[in-house]
């Protein structure tokens, strides 16, 4: 009912408007945006009668969905055509590959905007063929949390830039099962975006690759053994139980309930870890960069959640006013006066790095801004490969194959299998998706 | 007697030990949907608290509740009564003049119930498109009533054909055509039936999810499209998750409760007896 | 209730000469038409362009690659080892379930047929869990009833000095099977405490005075008399566990490896998490087949019994 009386109330607003000033007049435009329940995106959703409030005659509609069943939902209506969407909620992931699909406007952005404010990782995955898709929300890469009062008892320091086998170590230390601590956290839930976000950086810092560049699978290698091994034990180890079941989320709520010494995951989580409301942590969170292993400098972790217009919108220009409006500096601006600066959108715009007060506020800003920085997604893994991206492939078999395999290494990680089996199976299934999708030998898709 | 009395009091411990033990998940559920999120994951758990409404707060803040539980209602309603009407002339038929086809025509019905909709969901989808259903009430509760229709033929035929024939006969003597025969003689005579199989379809449609899923998106998602928005959010949310699965599952569980009876008593005419 | 008979003539109608039937079947039609009709048009449409679309190449994602696929997608199914596990999982979760909810099902109707105080308000909260929709009780389970460290089975397992087990991980088809058989119990209890009431308690009465155990009278009285209410549970509940979905999305999505994958999931991971409709659609064809073989059997044992 909330949503009907407020859009009376506009519509009252948008009349005395026009009534007033006869300026520009206004078609009166419904723009559906579909979005994921992310923290920072219902932060949006509540701030979003300010948007209705300054561009009078555009209403909104929120549809609200979990990660997985908004990519599917998306993906069918804008592959049938449907349009039924006005604004969509996507990744850096998907964008370059939609845009190559033709099914995303491309956004010329006026130079108010300042389109060069944002980072420019962060930028070129979201641009393809030279154009801009689509925008970004916020951003993020990864790095290592840990509990600064469980490694002072220890008698343990962190360094200013670990590696897997230091890490190894620490986890050993302060792993105590009895007291519900455990050394080390990371994603296992089965999942392209999920455990294979982690296990493909991993891999990367191992001096592995999923293709080689005729796009055969490179999966069963020793660099892939050395680390799903060295991911399978370490959890088995010193990670908590139910490994399997832990996403991002399940992570979080037990890195924020005082279960975790350490945790390498998206640098999105420290907003909430440093936040007294969320985190019972607050206190004793700290940071490091992600680990490193054999191979440096290759590509490491980049997300980013964008708003695009889809080509099928029947309200492009109402919809391009909204994406411009929620990832503008304006925005913000707006959130860190409504919700404080530690709760604004990160990863996005140099401007807000650059904010005395935003620095104050979040003492981890500088980690995350250096991480986007060295995310390398278009760089080289230790062999040269044929796509790009940083924890993923990009393109579009991957979230099937990368599902599969994130499947098998799962079984492997709750024991069903050994991890020489898991790779060898992987390897066969992806080299099977790749065959039907018709990736030949000789390089390129062969349609 | 003595046996018989630690017999009596063996009996309720172990009715009340099964009720309680099956209806646990529920209770806890509603419990921590009165938590703080902190409290919520706390360990151990908590069984008693200090009870807030701040997750329902954060939840209606979040999604307005009315509109999805309207159109649950409506869809649910509509799908049912839809299915209904289909159903009682098709399953008299078949009752009353059962012919070397019915059999077959009975159990193809339900196997079409077998398939997983996931098969069909991109034909449906370009089908919905086309005709401009996507979204829409109606579509959703066209879906609704197609896929509950083989379970109520199904019911609504085992209970008329426990009726005697001789009652229609009667009622044809005196010049009730096929129509009146069926609303003015069979239908009263088999309401606890009917409206048993009404409850059945309605509580299967409230409780559907895929397909409310993915044909709809702002006007006609029902409840389960409201659970989808809080099942995996960031940051902790089993206390926002359990107050959202409260508001979505308690319509149909008080529904259920109050209508148990009636449900059994349906029942007990027809398809079990 | 029990004087109206279940006396229905089927036999002598079935069996009437063929003209008359003739004349019933034309004076019929309209009244069933309407219902085989449009169920015949939900079922036919989306059939034939499955049918279409499991002989090409289509895949949402990747619209370049498009045409006559002939039997590949058919080729690439039965030589996915998951897909023969995904047919022996379906086929061990509707076991399974069965299994546990009629036979629980019995046991608990016998018990709540027993006269104890409150039982009416037992019996309401014994089958609640078939009100809740399936994503609920996915999601409870999950995240408060199973979570090892959060949920109530891990402070149970630690009460008595037990490290927690993580359930989805360890047994996760047993998992998925108890929160289905949770949703299906209430149901199975339901129909069959009607069945029970419905018994002549006399019989019973004079088989006790006769000397007959609680096991013989079990035995030979109450199942007897319970077995056309088993055919419908189990008639009931195989229809739905076929397609079961919602629990298995939720819980395991299909895992670890391929262990909770059924056809059903394996379907939906073709078809919305690869895109591909080619594929998914075979797989249709083959859910199709399989659900079309359960029904024979179904009519073979168990519609004979309810005299369909």
């Amino acid at each position: 009912m909330k949503i009907s009386l407020r859009r009376i109330a506009m519509g009252a607003v948008a009349t005395t408007a026009i009534g007033c000033a006869t300026t520009t007049a206004h078609a009166d435009a419904t723009i559906t945006i579909a979005t994921v329940n992310n923290g920072d995106m219902v932060i949006m959703q509540g701030l979003s009668d300010r948007f209705e409030q300054s561009h009078p005659g555009i209403h909104l509609r929120w549809v609200v969905l979990e990660e997985n069943t908004l990519r599917q939902r998306l993906t069918t209506d804008i592959a049938t055509d449907a349009g039924q969407f006005d604004v969509l909620t996507i990744g850096n992931y998907d964008a370059p590959i939609w845009a190559k699909q033709g099914w995303l406007s491309p956004l010329d952005m006026p130079a108010s905007y300042d389109v060069g404010d944002l980072l420019k990782p962060v930028r070129d995955g979201l641009t393809y063929k030279g154009q801009l898709y689509g925008l970004p929300f916020y951003a993020e890469s990864a790095m290592t949390y840990y509990r600064s009062d469980l490694f002072r008892k220890a008698g343990l320091t962190m360094p200013a830039q670990p590696t897997y086998a230091e890490v190894r170590g620490f986890a050993d230390r302060l792993t105590d099962k009895a007291h519900g601590i455990y050394g080390m956290c990371l994603r296992g839930k089965p999942g392209w975006g999920l455990n294979m976000a982690t296990v493909t950086s991993m891999v990367h810092a191992f001096g592995g690759q999923w293709f080689d560049t005729a796009w055969r699978a490179q999966i069963d290698t020793p660099s892939w053994r050395q680390a799903v091994g060295y991911y399978v034990d370490i959890l088995q180890k010193d990670g908590p139980p139910g490994a399997t079941s832990n996403g991002f989320n399940e992570n979080l709520a037990l890195f924020a309930g005082g279960h975790c010494a350490m945790w390498i995951d998206a640098t999105v989580a420290a907003g909430s870890l440093y936040d007294k409301k969320s985190s019972s942590v607050a206190d004793s969170v700290a940071f490091a960069p992600m680990p490193t292993g054999s191979f440096t400098g290759g590509p490491t972790w980049l997300w980013s959640w964008n708003l695009a217009i889809p080509r099928t919108s029947h309200n492009q220009e109402a919809a391009k006013q909204f994406v411009a409006w929620a990832t503008s500096k304006q925005y913000v601006q707006l959130v860190a006066q409504q919700k404080g600066w530690v709760a604004v959108p990160p990863g996005t715009r140099a401007s807000t790095y650059a904010s005395p007060e935003y620095k104050q506020a979040a003492p981890f800003a500088g980690f995350v801004v250096a991480a986007i920085d060295s995310s390398n997604p278009n760089g080289q893994t230790k062999a040269p490969r044929p796509a790009t991206g940083a924890q993923f492939v990009a393109i579009p078999e991957f979230q099937g194959i990368g599902t599969q395999v994130g499947q098998i290494v799962a079984s492997a990680l709750a024991g069903q299998t050994s991890v020489e089996q898991a790779l060898r199976r992987s390897q066969s299934v992806t080299d099977r998706t790749m065959r039907q999708a018709g990736y030949s030998a000789s390089g390129a898709p062969s349609p | 007697m003595q046996q018989s009395r630690l017999k009596r009091v063996l009996i309720l411990l172990a009715g009340w030990c099964v009720a309680l033990l099956l209806f646990f998940p529920i209770l806890w559920m509603v419990l921590t949907s009165f938590k703080t999120e902190i409290a919520a994951i706390s360990t151990p758990p908590l069984l008693f608290f200090r009870p807030t409404l701040s997750a329902y707060a954060a939840v209606q803040a979040q999604s307005n509740y009315l509109h999805f539980a309207l159109n649950s209602i409506v869809i649910s309603v509509g799908g049912t009564v839809v299915a209904l009407l289909l159903s009682i002339p098709a399953a008299y038929a078949m009752a009353f003049h059962p012919t070397r086809r019915t059999r077959g025509t009975l159990l193809w019905m339900l196997s079409t119930k077998m398939l997983p909709p996931v098969g069909v969901l991109v034909p449906i989808y370009l089908l919905f498109k086309t005709s401009g259903l996507l979204d829409t009430r109606i579509g959703l509760l066209g879906i609704y009533a197609l896929m509950n229709l083989p379970i109520t033929v199904w019911m609504l035929f085992t209970f008329f054909r426990e009726m005697p024939h001789d009652i229609l006969e009667a009622g044809r003597m005196d010049g009730a055509g096929t129509w009146g025969e069926v609303w003015h003689l069979l239908l009263p005579l088999t309401m606890p039936g009917v409206a048993s199989t009404g409850l059945l379809s309605l509580i299967l449609c409230w409780n559907e999810a895929f397909w409310s899923l993915n044909v709809t998106s702002v006007n006609a998602a029902p409840l389960t499209a409201f659970i989808a928005s809080f099942s995996s959010p960031e940051g902790l949310f089993f206390a926002k998750l359990s107050a959202a699965s409260t508001m979505a599952v308690a319509p149909i569980l008080v529904f259920g409760w109050f209508s148990q009876r009636q449900l059994v008593r349906g029942l007990t005419f027809g398809a079990v007896k | 209730m029990s004087t109206v008979g279940a006396t229905v003539p089927m036999a002598d109608m079935t069996a009437s000469q063929p003209a008359a039937e003739r004349r019933a079947r034309r004076r019929m039609l309209p009244l069933v038409a309407p219902a085989v009709g449009v169920l015949l048009v939900w079922m036919i449409v989306p059939l034939v362009l499955t049918l279409w679309f499991s002989v090409q190449r289509y895949n949402l994602l990747n619209p370049a690659l498009h045409g006559f696929a002939g039997i590949e997608n058919y080729q690439y199914l039965v030589t996915d080892p998951d897909f023969w596990a995904s047919l022996v999982n379906t086929l061990v979760l509707v076991g399974a379930v069965l299994v546990v909810t009629v036979g629980g099902g019995t046991l608990l109707a016998v018990l709540f047929d027993q006269p104890f105080a409150g039982k009416g308000i037992a019996r309401v909260l014994a089958i609640s869990p078939f009100f809740v929709m399936p994503t609920v009780s996915a999601l409870v389970w999950k995240n408060l009833m199973l979570h090892p460290i959060y949920g109530i089975a891990g402070f149970l397992w630690r009460l008595v000095g037990l490290s927690p087990v993580d359930w989805f991980a360890t047994f996760p088809l047993a998992s998925v099977i108890a929160i289905v058989s949770w949703e299906w119990l209430p149901f199975a209890l339901l129909i069959l405490l009607t069945a029970v009431q419905s018994l002549d308690h006399s019989q019973i009465e004079a088989a006790r005075l006769d000397g007959a155990s609680f096991v013989q009278q079990f035995r030979y009285i109450m199942l007897p008399h319970l077995s056309r209410a088993i055919s419908v549970v189990i008639m009931i509940e195989t229809i739905f566990l076929l397609t079961v979905f919602a629990e298995i999305f939720v819980t395991t999505s299909g895992g670890p490896g391929n262990a909770t994958t059924n056809l059903a999931f394996l379907i939906y991971a073709r078809a919305l998490l690869q895109f591909d409709v080619g594929g998914a659609s075979a797989g249709g064809m083959v859910a199709i087949v399989l659900a079309n073989i359960v029904a024979f059997f179904l009519v073979r044992s168990i519609g004979r019994r309810m005299d369909i």
